[in-house]
């Protein structure tokens, strides 16, 4: 009723003003599409303890069985760790750690028995650990010049000012430039088995493969390729302040030396945290049945060179096997337990809730 | 005549604020005045704000004025200055982005308005020069010239006329691009000059031009003419009906001559180009409150590390150890240094302070206010208008709106007026019936309630009829096309369309012409009637008092051929009354209150007879109101108000405005959705009351409460005030005054109906002492517990003060309003939220609203609909932003304390830049744009979910606290987890050892996907656009982490991330860690949503569960009240 008579009075016509004629009507019409009508069609998911419950209990049942399969096989890896700073009296390096001097050419050497209670297997990892030593630090960070450890002629002679103070002495560029270079870890382990029958056998250490592969072969290059001859091409730079040796005299190896040395590649990685260790040699298995490294006597005889008292750091030695998850770390078993066992926990929990009071709160709803 | 005494007197006025134009540049007569060229600006149109030369410093400028942007321009140089642990280009290149973005939006806005400038400055003008009509640029024009616009060509600037084609020196004109009425209006030349209608003639007119200077209102003006004609001077005032406006289009003329007074920026229309004053959002206060709040923790994390730092570097041996040592320069500052650490660690941490935030707010405010106008259910197809979106920084404030001002006529109702009855002395006359949209033809189309009157009576009724039919400012507009061809045939007679810029009065001569008087014309100064024998009558048109909302009356003065003078007077019954001296007033009341409660629109109508004495008196009170030029207004009140006075009653008439389409339902469902409505309007209280009722704002059951002049005369404004709150009182202060209550439908709904003389005596600040403030107070709270409030007689600044109060309540609430009319524009310009209708009565409100609807039931879409999601939508987005970033940054923050407070980064700086750029921006900008968490249909279904939102409820302090927390313990999760996972151990096959970017590395992966999936546990609509962006983000993150450390960059100085992110993937127990960093994170957050969902559903998430288990939610929702 309503209707019809509106449409009569708007055909009448006479009140009408002026209005847009057909052509701007239809072309003011919105475009009647899903995306501007906001109707495009879509998955809706709510999460309620209906949908979330089954996600909590598969979740809970993948978690702890990862996590215990991780805690074993954290448990099942061997760790031995020795600590040689020298600050105890009792320590055989008590005697180096006192007496260091930058001054000392000749290292000092300390010879320090351990006993392993079990056989290593396969490869075993021995690494050399600091404490309370800020690799992390900003200003030492930064303390470097990645170009001229990436073969860079003019960045030799001329090493970035992120360096400073450690950029040249006497106008002379130091090669490899920056706190971290100079700071570079040059105690010598040796490791030596006792064999039961009295006889010292040294334990073959290799120094390569410690780094990683990019590192070596892509990052880090000596200038003028890797074939040249370093003394040549590190003419008129001098080694770092507190080292012993050039640069160019860090391995015998034409393939580990220079910038592409190993041990040097190892150190230029800053640690993330002010303890870390460090990978120093590795300790291949033999082809034998035999373990590596026999349960037993062994010597460790460290050329004590780095000294870590001036700030309260400590150093040590570790050996450890290595599992596909890596070193020693229950962390991840434990954690993934605990999550795991909460998960669960939250789902029983959450079932108890939904059986409770969901149902209630759907019946209330359709008895409202 | 007289006016040549008159310049004298009006003369002597105060000058200062006036200009004088010479007409044609020529000098006055000596003797007569001083000669003084003045200097205006040429005729150029600047809306550019920016020239070639000054966009950059100037756009830099006003850009850096943003405190915002002014903070990352002091964190960027102060990364510039001093040494800071993240590179300039961290915070530089999102500053650059953003500042170089806003600089091409606005310099490209600014080139368009360029080209739009150099094509209206350039646009030729004919101006006569030397009895010669020449081509000029536009902008060349100058004040003085005489201009010949042709018919249909736009006036160049604002214009006096001086003579048209047409002899009565009138021509029609729309002002449609000015204000949107496309009625035609009529403006009129001086009669002196109106002879002078060729070139050569027009060339020799010596006059000058007095008036004011520019001022901005399209509808004022006051000039003075001064004619030389043989050396005697004659004035004639000039007013807003001889002005031709700039943007205004000549039509139905075929030229016309008239002088340009006002160019270029000093044209009305330009002086309306300025910018209305902004408004702000609920939102981006709640945004800035916690700008503050991160700023303050963004200052006491950086003074806690410096403090920390300072702890920590009291040993030497940690500050200095051998292996670390400073520079000389670095040891030196040691002043300056402790300050430097400080800006170096705001550096660090200035993240969590997003640059990105403000441009995603902003992108996502422009692009989702498309939505409103792509929106098809907004559209209308009778208008063929859609919706219309002035400004875009307001929509999620159409989600928090609580009070709703709306306007009655051309709002509620369709402003489309239909004459239903008349009255003389007490006899009602009804038109017949439309039947088939035609008027049935003769004298039958007319009813007679009553008996059939006496000749007396007969005589009074066709006086009343030519009344209606002389008393308007209605045109006629012949049709001459082929459809009004059409129609001609049909009815007989050719066909005429009435144009009026009133609706009533259209309806009035169109009613008239069904009871037989049609209005035919006017011409040469005569209104022209066909009378019921089809005679035709001619009445000089004397004077024209016209309609202003203040006296809410207009008349005419006519003289009929037969010599008599008459003043025909019609207005509101109220302003009609009181200066009746004789008539059936009694009668006619009594109807009219009837009429009124049937909420019809009634006039009144009487008339009062001038002999030639009175006539020759009227005629001097008028003019030389009209010549003044300062007061003019006020004087011509004077004047109207002298003359419509001691006025027989006629009768009185009955139009009706029906309400709109679907206007109860909307008021209807703005009432469930817990807003309050309140109506405000300047017609009467009985038909307000009325159409209240029709449009369910007041229901049968509703108490109403008057607080009127009628009830206040009776008994003392306080006692009224008091006894009312104690009503109002008794029933909701017993009671909590919690939501259960006051919703609850069982206790009684109040109404109160107030009038505008109440209201200012209410509002009215000091009279009565300490009493007045209380007065207000008292008053509030009667509103605050009516459930509907209706406010009539109000004065369109009443309007606005209404407004105001509320919004200056204790509880602030936000305040919508709406309306059509001009007198709606205060209102609207006054309340947090404006929105225009597109009615009839021109286009002023829209101009001046933030949104512009088509009609009044569009409005139930915009506020439930759209209001609800864009609140949503960014009450999540500034909370995700805040919680993203403190998940990014307290990481850093924890960091420090392994690092020795040397404000080493943790993440790279690529990773630093790209975070908030690129890795987490996009999807909750789509989420910000696209989420719909319940469907569109059950949130217009449902108006209750509204009040889930009320109050700004999504961005409460809680609830912030809660994202916050959640926040740092996603970072805590992240960080230590990590920390463990890198405890002195390797977690590689090989042995190898990661450092310290592994480390970061591996915390940002888990951070970039932890937000990520945050994000997508809170999308409640996951369309193609949504998993599209997620997933993508997320494997946009991973192959720019391979390729960021694939190569080694050779523009980089350092090449530290080369290969971590691959050989972190490399290794398994990454991966492990990854996963389970991210589920533990993720944990928390799920299980409170589903447990407070269980346990305490809001409406929303009920309704959410109902219809994701689908069962039958429509159903359901029959029974479902707003509780």
């Amino acid at each position: 009723m309503m209707a019809s008579s509106y449409s009569a009075k708007d055909e009448d016509g006479h009140i009408t003003v002026s209005g847009p004629g057909g052509g701007t009507l239809r072309n003011k019409k919105p475009e009647n599409t899903a995306f501007k009508q906001q109707r495009l069609p879509a998955w809706q998911p709510i999460l309620t303890a209906g949908t979330v419950l089954p996600a909590f209990f598969i979740i809970g049942l993948i978690f702890i069985p990862i996590g215990i399969g991780l805690y074993v096989t954290s448990n099942n890896i061997k760790e031995f760790e020795i600590d040689y700073t020298g600050d105890d009296t009792s320590s055989p390096c008590y005697n180096c750690a006192q007496n260091f001097s930058w001054n000392n050419t000749k290292s000092c050497t300390c010879i320090i028995p351990f006993q392993l209670d079990q056989p290593y297997e396969s490869n075993v990892f021995m690494y050399y650990g600091l404490s309370n030593f800020y690799q992390n630090h900003r200003r030492y960070v930064k303390s470097r010049d990645d170009s001229q450890l990436n073969g860079n002629i003019d960045s030799l002679k001329k090493p970035s000012k992120e360096c400073e103070p450690y950029a040249s002495v006497d106008n002379k560029p130091i090669a490899p430039c920056g706190a971290i270079a100079n700071s570079m870890f040059n105690d010598t382990l040796k490791l030596f088995y006792n064999d039961p029958n009295g006889t010292s056998v040294p334990i073959l250490l290799t120094s390569t493969g410690i780094a990683w592969w990019t590192d070596k072969h892509v990052k880090f290059r000596n200038p003028g390729g890797n074939n040249a001859n370093l003394t040549a091409v590190f003419q008129g730079t001098v080694k770092p302040v507190n080292w012993h040796r050039p640069v160019y005299e860090l391995d015998t190896d034409p393939e580990n030396n220079g910038f592409i040395n190993e041990d040097f590649i190892v150190w230029m990685r800053t640690a993330a945290l002010p303890t870390f260790r460090k990978l120093y040699r590795i300790i291949q298995k033999n082809n034998n049945m035999a373990p590596t490294l026999p349960r037993g006597n062994y010597t460790l005889v460290v050329d004590y060179n780095y000294p870590v008292r001036s700030f309260e750091g400590r150093k040590r030695m570790i050996l450890s096997t290595i599992s596909w998850m890596g070193g020693k770390n229950p962390f991840l078993g434990i954690a993934y337990i605990t999550v795991g066992s909460v998960c669960f926990f939250l789902g029983v929990v959450l079932l108890v809730i939904h059986h409770k009071y969901g149902n209630r709160n759907n019946s209330a709803n359709i008895s409202n | 005549m007289t006016c040549c005494i008159l310049t004298t007197c009006v003369g002597e006025e105060n000058w200062v604020d006036s200009r004088t134009i010479y007409i044609g540049h020529k000098e006055p007569p000596p003797g007569t005045e001083a000669f003084i060229q003045q200097r205006f600006p040429d005729n150029r149109i600047v809306s550019s704000k920016y020239t070639f030369w000054n966009f950059i410093p100037k756009n830099m400028f006003e850009q850096f004025r943003r405190v915002a942007n002014f903070y990352f321009l002091i964190i960027f140089l102060v990364q510039l200055i001093i040494d800071t642990p993240t590179s300039p280009v961290t915070s530089g290149l999102p500053l650059f982005f953003v500042i170089t973005v806003t600089a091409i939006k606005q310099g490209y806005e600014d080139w368009l308005r360029h080209k739009a400038d150099n094509a209206v400055n350039q646009c030729p003008v004919h101006v006569v020069h030397h009895g010669k009509v020449v081509r000029k640029q536009s902008r060349k024009l100058r004040v003085g010239d005489v201009v010949l616009v042709k018919e249909d060509e736009a006036f160049p600037c604002d214009l006096i006329l001086l003579s048209s084609s047409r002899d009565d020196g009138t021509c029609f004109v729309t002002t449609a691009s000015l204000d949107g009425e496309s009625s035609h209006k009529t403006y009129y030349a001086v009669q002196e000059t109106k002879a002078y209608n060729a070139e050569k003639e027009v060339d020799t007119i010596h006059a000058t031009i007095e008036c004011e200077q520019p001022q901005p209102d399209l509808y004022k003006f006051v000039g003075r003419i001064n004619i030389y004609m043989t050396n005697e001077p004659v004035a004639r005032p000039l007013g807003s009906e001889n002005l031709l406006l700039r943007g205004a289009t000549l039509k139905n003329t075929e030229y016309i001559y008239a002088v340009a007074i006002y160019t270029g920026m000093e044209t009305k229309m330009a002086l309306n180009y300025q910018s209305k004053s902004q408004k702000r959002s609920a939102v981006e206060k709640s945004m800035n409150a916690y700008l503050v709040v991160y700023l303050c923790i963004l200052i006491s994390k950086a003074l806690i590390n410096t403090a920390l730092k300072y702890v920590w570097q009291s040993d030497p041996n940690k500050d200095e150890p051998f292996y670390n040592q400073k520079t000389e320069a670095e040891r030196q500052r040691h002043l300056i240094r402790a300050f430097t650490d400080f800006l170096a660690f705001m550096v660090l941490f200035n993240y969590i302070i997003p640059v990105s935030m403000y441009v995603t707010v902003e992108m996502q405010k422009f692009l989702g206010s498309y939505f409103i106008m792509w929106d098809d259910e907004m559209f209308d197809e009778e208008l063929g208008e859609r919706a219309v979106v002035n400004t875009s920084d307001l929509n999620e404030e159409l989600g928090q709106v609580e009070y709703v001002f709306t306007d009655k006529t051309g709002t509620l109702t369709e402003n489309n007026m239909e004459f239903i009855e008349c009255c003389v002395d007490g006899h009602v006359y009804v038109p017949h019936a439309i039947c088939n949209g035609q008027v049935m033809p003769g004298a039958a189309g007319m009813d007679m309630i009553d008996s059939s009157p006496g000749p007396a009576a007969r005589e009074h009724e066709e006086l009343f009829f030519r009344a209606l039919c002389l008393c308007h400012t209605v045109q006629v507009k012949e049709e001459d096309t082929v459809d009004g061809i059409k129609h001609g045939i049909h009815q007989g007679k050719s066909t005429s369309f009435y144009i009026s810029s009133s609706p009533d009065e259209v309806a009035l001569v169109e009613g008239m012409k069904r009871l037989g008087f049609t209005y035919l014309r006017l011409k040469d100064g005569r209104m022209e009637i066909l009378n019921r024998e089809d005679e035709v009558e001619k009445f000089d048109l004397l004077e024209v008092l016209t309609f202003d909302s203040v006296r809410r009356r207009m008349s005419v003065i006519v003289r009929a051929s037969t010599g008599e003078v008459y003043l025909f007077c019609k207005g509101a019954d109220s302003s009609i009354f009181p200066r009746v001296i004789s008539g059936k007033v009694d009668q006619v009341r009594a109807r009219v209150e009837q009429n009124a409660v049937e909420g019809l629109r009634t006039l009144c109508v009487a008339y009062r007879s001038l002999n030639p004495e009175q006539y020759e008196e009227v005629f001097q009170q008028l003019n030389r109101a009209k010549l003044a030029l300062q007061d003019r207004d006020k004087q011509l009140a004077e004047a109207y108000d002298l003359i419509e006075k001691d006025l027989i009653l006629l009768g009185a008439t009955a139009v009706e405005d029906r309400l709109q389409e679907k206007a109860a339902d909307t008021i209807e469902s703005l009432h469930k959705a817990g807003i309050k409505v309140w109506v405000l309007t300047g017609d009467k209280m009985e038909t307000a009351a009325a159409t209240c009722y029709a449009s369910k704002l007041f229901h049968r059951n509703t108490q109403i409460l008057e607080l009127t002049t009628k009830r206040t005369e009776e008994q003392s404004l306080h006692d009224v005030l008091f006894e009312l709150s104690r009503t109002v009182l008794r029933q909701h202060g017993g009671m909590t005054r919690d939501t259960f209550s006051e919703l609850s439908g069982d206790c009684t709904d109040y109404g109160l109906i107030i009038d505008g003389a109440t209201l200012s005596a209410v509002m009215r600040p000091g009279q009565e002492g300490s009493n007045s403030g209380n007065y207000k107070e008292k008053f509030l709270e009667i509103c605050r517990n009516c459930s509907a409030v209706l406010c009539c007689r109000m004065a369109p600044l009443q309007k606005a003060q209404i407004v105001k109060l509320i919004k200056a309540s204790e509880e602030h609430p936000i305040t919508l309003a709406i309306g059509d009319g001009a007198n709606d524009v205060s209102m609207i310009l006054e309340a947090h939220v404006g929105i225009g209708i597109m009615g009839k009565e021109g286009r002023q409100a829209v101009r001046n609203s933030d949104y512009a609807i088509p009609k009044f039931k569009h409005l139930k879409k915009m506020l439930l609909v759209h209001g609800h999601y864009y609140y949503i939508r960014i009450s999540e987005l500034v909370q995700y932003f805040f919680y993203k970033n403190v998940c990014f940054i307290f990481p850093q923050f924890l960091y420090q304390f392994f690092c020795g407070f040397s404000q080493q980064p943790l993440y790279d700086t690529a990773y630093l830049t790209l975070y908030n750029i690129s890795f987490t921006s996009l999807p909750i900008l789509l989420y910000s744009l696209m989420e719909q968490h319940i469907n569109m249909d059950i949130l217009k279904k449902d108006p209750c979910l509204y009040r889930d939102i009320a109050k700004n409820s999504l961005l409460r302090w809680p609830t912030f606290i809660y994202w916050t927390i959640l926040g740092v313990y996603d970072a805590i999760v992240m960080f230590f987890g990590a920390y463990f996972l890198f405890d002195n151990t390797t977690f590689t096959s090989n042995g190898q050892m990661f450092g310290n970017w592994t480390f970061g590395t591996l915390v940002f992966t888990v951070l970039v996907f932890t937000v990520t999936f945050k994000l997508a546990l809170d999308t409640h609509y996951w369309t193609w656009i949504n998993h599209f962006i997620i997933w993508g983000s997320l494997i946009f993150f991973v192959v720019f982490s391979l390729l960021w450390g694939g190569i080694i960059w050779p523009f980089l100085n350092y090449q530290r991330m080369y290969y971590v992110f691959m050989q972190m993937l490399s290794s398994g127990p990454a991966w492990l860690s990854i996963i389970l960093l991210i589920t533990a994170s993720l944990l928390p957050d799920v299980v409170k949503k589903v447990i407070w969902r269980t346990l305490w559903p809001t409406t929303t998430e009920r309704i959410q569960t109902d219809d994701h288990t689908s069962c039958k939610y429509f159903a359901s929702c029959q029974s479902r009240t707003c509780r």
